[in-house]
């Protein structure tokens, strides 16, 4: 647990020292969603609104989760290695990786949401799908970036190996939000949630079994 | 990895029945579907076949990362592999049924969405395999994400169709399986189908394992 807490502070400082990566990729799914506006300027179907809108986040989050692992030097892995066990090494990629793209996909929702002007029929299930999906998102892109990154650092691959896993995903949080924007009552909205929340235990639950595998080279 | 005799006769006795019963029994004569109910033998029996496949590629798999037995990791690609011939065909055999029952070859459904998923995740499988020069490496990482793309694709093929509403028979009030074939008829054929094309399956993997075994020994 400790361990864990020095690992997320070393994270936290090393990007407070070089904001602009992940001010980038901030930057990057500002600007896009901008673009969404600026060129689409009315939605009136909601289905279309929550597409635009994940599709960006999709997109944003693959620069967001890749530059941690790709930019870890191969000296700064190898004392890593020495220090911590690769669960706790792990876990804690993926709740940094969690906390950073909650903190885009909060921050893009609600500018997506001003700018459109979007009216939601219930907001908790809204968020959650927000939530939710961008932790989703986080689990499964970090043990796929350690993949990529075996293949020599290559966000190609680490795309063409993301987006037909993170595919059910984000059918799930789009159905989601589209029925939260609609209004549609809970008790079939929980179902969703349900399988959305299963989708990022066991995301979460075979990294950690997996990624010992990978760490050993 | 090397089959029995019996197996392999099994085999084609199997998928000659198949193709001879299946084309000739009769059979319930339904609206809208009338003939294209002959499909039941050959498409729904290669998802059977390519489900199997995966299975014994991620049992593989497992295996691989237990042992670092390089044999392991040839026999997950392999059933890879053979397994994504049997989804293309049921892809195929699926869509020309479509054009004929609900008039377009492709139709947004979560079924067919989920089949489509799968495999690009196995294809995206075969493009993390070629971009490794190391043998050892590429066998690790790939049985990981081999591991990896099952458990989602399952979740994925399996419990997401049964939460919307789908075209596909079987689901919202879609006759299908159930429904037509009680009748026994379609069951004699359907059954000898799906072990047919799973031992066929089988007698495919086996051969390409032998043939790149050889070619190891060559070079």
């Amino acid at each position: 647990m400790r361990n864990i807490g020095a690992i997320l502070t070393k994270e936290f400082k090393s990007d407070f020292r070089n904001p602009y990566v992940l001010g980038g990729a901030g930057l990057f799914l500002l600007s896009s969603l901008f673009v969404c506006y600026i060129t689409v300027k009315r939605i009136p179907i909601a289905a279309i609104w929550v597409a635009l809108f994940w599709i960006v986040v999709l997109f944003a989050s693959f620069n967001a989760v890749a530059k941690s692992f790709l930019s870890e030097t191969r000296g700064r892995m190898l004392y890593l290695y020495t220090l911590v066990n690769p669960t706790e090494f792990i876990a804690s990629k993926m709740i940094y990786h969690g906390l950073v793209m909650l903190i885009l996909g909060i921050v893009a929702a609600i500018v997506y949401k001003v700018l459109f002007s979007v009216v939601i029929g219930d907001n908790l299930m809204f968020w959650s799908s927000v939530v939710l999906g961008c932790t989703g998102i986080a689990f499964v892109l970090s043990l796929l970036s350690t993949i990529a990154s075996k293949a020599g650092n290559n966000l190609t691959l680490l795309a063409v190996l993301g987006l037909p896993i993170l595919l059910p995903l984000m059918l799930v949080a789009t159905t989601l939000m589209k029925n939260a924007i609609d209004g549609i009552e809970l008790s079939v909205q929980l179902k969703y949630l349900f399988v959305l929340i299963g989708l990022n235990v066991v995301s979460f639950a075979l990294s950690i079994v997996l990624f010992p595998y990978l760490w050993r080279e | 990895m090397k089959l029995p005799i019996g197996f392999k006769i099994a085999a084609i006795v199997l998928v000659i029945y198949t193709l001879i019963a299946g084309l000739l029994m009769p059979v319930p004569t339904l609206a809208i579907l009338n003939e294209t109910i002959r499909n039941l033998y050959y498409h729904v029996t290669s998802w059977f076949a390519m489900i199997t496949m995966f299975i014994m590629a991620f049992a593989y798999s497992i295996a691989y990362l237990n042992t670092q037995k390089e044999k392991y990791d040839t026999l997950a690609k392999i059933f890879v592999q053979v397994g994504m011939v049997f989804g293309i065909i049921g892809l195929v055999t699926g869509m020309l049924w479509a054009r004929f029952t609900w008039g377009s070859y492709w139709v947004s459904d979560p079924k067919l969405n989920g089949a489509a998923i799968a495999l690009l995740a196995y294809l995206a499988y075969a493009v993390l395999r070629n971009s490794f020069q190391d043998q050892l490496q590429r066998a690790k990482v790939s049985a990981v994400y081999n591991i990896f793309a099952f458990v989602m694709m399952i979740l994925f093929v399996f419990i997401l169709p049964r939460m919307t509403d789908s075209l596909h028979p079987g689901n919202g009030g879609n006759p299908a399986f159930s429904g037509y074939d009680l009748d026994s008829t379609m069951r004699m054929v359907f059954y000898p189908a799906v072990i047919g094309w799973i031992l066929l399956g089988f007698w495919i993997s086996e051969l390409r394992f032998r043939i790149e075994k050889l070619s190891n020994e060559e070079s």
